[in-house]
């Protein structure tokens, strides 16, 4: 396989990687107003993601990285061409970070209220513009001949995008809902599942109709593989969450959301962000890359250090594995 | 100021200067902690624990602000500077993805091991995430600084006619930099220089606030303190050290750099004069009143007190002659090679005179503080203050190198291959560019005060009473269902 290739398809693992771990971390930021009756409840959320959403989030880091490694040509067309999303989901992920450490460290109730709102706006937002970027890239954008992006912040907002925005969003909040059914005890957990099963409907509905369109755009034999087993995975995981196995529940949506990323990188290849201007400015996995070289180097650094990645990541999982509940949350400091 | 280039250089000099005052604290406060913990596994005297929770506990509010602004420098070469990233992401790229596939992931997964795993980890094994965290963090500055230290001297690379642009030729070239070689320590002693100033200035304000009170908790004050002098007198020294190094590579691949931090304008061919202080017009053209010591640049730049410094006058002709005597049409608009004098001159005098006076805090408090004595009166009174200054001067000191060391590179990014001017993008509108200067500002300025208030809570409680942490159970959970988690946000 082309060294382009291979990258293309680590960008995608990483990609991968990023949406079915940050998204659920997401999820469980969006329904602190929605699942939690009160403070101790909401901590029971936020501690369940504690100790692994900043990991999850390293993800994003190297997915931009490498694609600045891999293919400065499309880091430099996407992220200067979608200025103003990635603007509004730098702050996102600001105000989200520091909630989480600087939540507890008064014990005010408005203190906490006001991080509260930082972390649902820093969790909605990303989940909602990384939707909207994804179908975008997927369906196309004017790029001139210099691989210059000449669309403005509307070329953004079509209908598709908004789709794939709704998409992403309902599907982390199904995930985070699940997320927390599985490692919490006590009625936030029959409240999570319950939740998660009617959020779930409404992702599956929006994500069907954004797989048909997919196909309908890119889709290929290999799309339409993946689409045909992502829709089972999130239906048999609501399934499983309505007879009360979380874990396989969870398990679905993580599957399910794996193989629509996965589906929407089958159907850009060998695209990286086609252009919607004339489609010889599209920039590809070849007229993007890096030089052999440091494609290379690359691949051997990523051979080398990314299966240790994944391993230490996994412990920590498992460190922390044990379910909580508002028994186990400490008074405040 | 409504040039997309202006704004974009305001833009990442304040978001890179802001996301620097967290960077070194991180890395220097990482390695503290560590120490801490490992001297309380060793000596078990749990005045050791309470330190290494109590400045835990500061180094969290400081490193959530050293992540979140950290992200933001991920995306804004490619915000801002895209036609840069499509020139330099071949070699510049390689660097940036290794440091999030080396360090952020180290940092970020083993310090959540830390926080939240005093309950789950066997002790030696708690302190060895802190270590690795730490390791994590000099591993991402060795990548970071590599990066930079290839903008300053640009090596190991080849410049590609078919696709315009820099390609990588050599890695280890760009890993082994020269100007890394004197960079990379010059910056991780500074890191240490500024977690140790940082220690110091809250356990002496602690240790000297209301006499008379908190005596029990007095040796314990002292004792961090006296560590963390030490820690600060040594590593002020290697910044000296390296900084002298830095500076003497500095002159030989960036001479206008080091002239305009001299303001040296002619070409001195023996005994040139260290500026101390000078004040000239605010073009830094013509000097009105200077304090000089003799021969002194010459020993800074070349070793040997007859070296020859080349003054900026030289230097702007010969780079006129080598990159283009009309280089507005390919290079700098101005055809002008000189960075901006007055900020260069003073960015250095200050990054040097703080650091200098700083570490003499550490030396002040070293010798005021000598067999188990107790500053009283006057210097007991002043004590407090100066200890507090010594963070703050550090802290300073270390953004007027990084605005010397980008500033003095200026008008280039890529030294002698790419100006700032080609490096900016080219479809960005002003107003995005003003939506992300003033949105980022304003969110720093907001996050500022909110770290220094919490800083300052936790400060005035200072460390919490002694609890003994609980035995760790690895094997699991069913032991303790229903013990309160160790740390929960």
């Amino acid at each position: 396989m082309e060294l382009t290739t291979v990258w293309f398809c680590l960008i995608a693992v990483l990609w991968i990687g990023y949406f079915v771990l940050e998204g659920f971390d997401f999820g469980v930021g969006m329904l602190l107003p929605m699942l939690a009756r009160d403070d101790r409840e909401r901590r029971v959320m936020i501690n369940t993601i504690g100790p692994v959403w900043d990991g999850n989030e390293v993800w994003l880091l190297t997915a931009i990285g490498a694609t600045f490694a891999a293919f400065p040509e499309w880091y430099a067309t996407l992220i200067s061409g979608f200025y103003v999303p990635v603007f509004l989901i730098l702050i996102a992920l600001i105000v989200r970070g520091v909630a989480f450490e600087y939540r507890h460290q008064r014990p005010s109730v408005t203190w906490a209220g006001w991080w509260d709102r930082a972390v649902i706006f820093g969790s909605y937002v990303p989940a909602f513009l990384w939707g909207v970027a994804f179908a975008n890239i997927v369906r196309g954008v004017p790029i001139d001949a210099d691989f210059e992006f000449t669309g403005t912040v509307l070329t953004l907002l079509n209908p598709y995008g908004l789709l794939g925005g709704l998409v992403t969003l309902s599907l982390f909040v199904t995930h985070g809902a699940l997320f927390i059914a599985l490692k919490t005890d006590g009625e936030i957990r029959g409240r999570a599942r319950a939740l998660a099963l009617r959020l779930g409907v409404v992702a599956a509905v929006l994500g069907v109709v954004f797989m048909f369109w997919t196909q309908a755009l890119t889709g290929n034999l290999g799309t339409a593989v993946l689409f045909v087993v992502a829709a089972p995975a999130l239906v048999g995981g609501l399934g499983a969450a309505y007879v009360g196995r979380e874990g396989v529940a969870f398990t679905g949506t993580f599957l399910a959301i794996g193989l629509v990323v996965a589906g929407i990188f089958v159907g850009l290849f060998p695209d990286v962000m086609p252009s919607s201007t004339d489609l010889a400015n599209s920039l590809t996995t070849t007229n993007a890359a890096a030089s052999p070289y440091t494609l290379k180097l690359m691949t051997i650094v990523a051979a080398v250090f990314a299966p240790i990645v994944v391993g230490y990541q996994a412990w920590t999982y498992w460190i922390f594995r044990k379910r909580i509940s508002i028994h186990h949350i400490p008074a405040a400091h | 100021m409504d040039s997309v280039l202006e704004l974009a250089r305001w833009q990442f000099g304040i978001v890179t200067v802001y996301h620097f005052l967290f960077v070194p604290l991180t890395v220097g406060l990482t390695m503290l902690v560590a120490v801490l913990e490992t001297i309380w596994l060793r000596t078990k005297n749990p005045e050791w624990l309470r330190l290494t929770k109590f400045f835990a506990k500061l180094f969290l509010i400081n490193f959530a602000l050293g992540v979140v602004t950290g992200i933001v420098q991920e995306f804004q070469f490619g915000m801002t500077w895209s036609d840069y990233s499509r020139f330099v992401g071949d070699v510049f790229g390689a660097p940036l993805a290794i440091e999030a596939l080396l360090a952020f992931f180290l940092e970020s997964t083993f310090l959540g091991l830390w926080i939240f795993g005093w309950d789950k980890l066997p002790r030696a094994l708690h302190n060895a995430c802190m270590w690795i965290v730490h390791l994590g963090t000099l591993a991402s500055s060795w990548f970071i600084l590599a990066a930079n230290s290839w903008m300053q001297h640009p090596v190991g690379y080849r410049f590609n006619e078919i696709t315009g642009r820099a390609e990588l030729t050599d890695f280890w070239a760009v890993m082994f930099n020269k100007v890394q070689l004197g960079t990379f320590p010059h910056v991780i002693l500074a890191a240490y220089l500024t977690s140790a100033a940082f220690m110091i200035g809250i356990l002496g304000w602690l240790y000297l606030r209301r006499p008379g009170e908190n005596n029990a908790e007095r040796p314990m004050y002292r004792r961090g303190m006296v560590l963390a002098a030490w820690i600060m007198v040594f590593s002020g020294v290697g910044v000296a050290v390296s900084g002298d190094i830095q500076g003497k590579i500095m002159t030989e691949v960036q001479p206008m750099k080091m002239a305009a931090a001299e303001a040296l304008w002619e070409t001195s061919e023996s005994c040139a004069p260290f500026s101390v202080l000078t004040i000239g017009t605010r073009d830094g053209k013509h000097e009105k009143w200077a304090l000089e010591v003799p021969c002194v640049l010459s020993f800074l730049g070349t070793g040997t007190f007859d070296g020859k410094v080349e003054g900026i006058y030289d230097l702007q002709e010969q780079y006129r002659e080598t990159y283009g005597s009309t280089p507005g049409e390919t290079y700098y608009s101005s055809g002008d090679y000189t960075p901006n004098i007055p900020v260069t001159y003073w960015t250095f005098r200050w990054m040097m005179g703080l650091g200098v006076v700083g570490t003499l805090v550490g030396l002040a408090v070293l010798w005021l503080t000598r067999r188990g004595r107790t500053p009283t009166g006057l210097v007991g009174r002043f004590l407090p203050a100066l200890a507090i200054s010594a963070p703050v001067m550090v802290l300073l000191g270390n953004s007027m190198g990084w605005i010397f060391t980008e500033m003095g590179r200026q008008p280039w990014v890529v030294f002698g291959v790419l100006t700032t001017a080609q490096g900016v993008s080219p479809g960005v509108e002003p107003w995005e560019v003003w939506m992300s200067l003033i949105g980022f500002t304003l969110l720093y300025a907001v996050l500022a005060v909110i770290e220094v208030g919490l800083l300052m809570k936790y400060v005035k409680k200072g460390p919490d009473p002694f609890v003994e942490p609980p035995s760790p159970t690895l094997r699991g959970s069913d032991s303790d269902a229903d013990e309160p988690m160790n740390f929960a946000y």
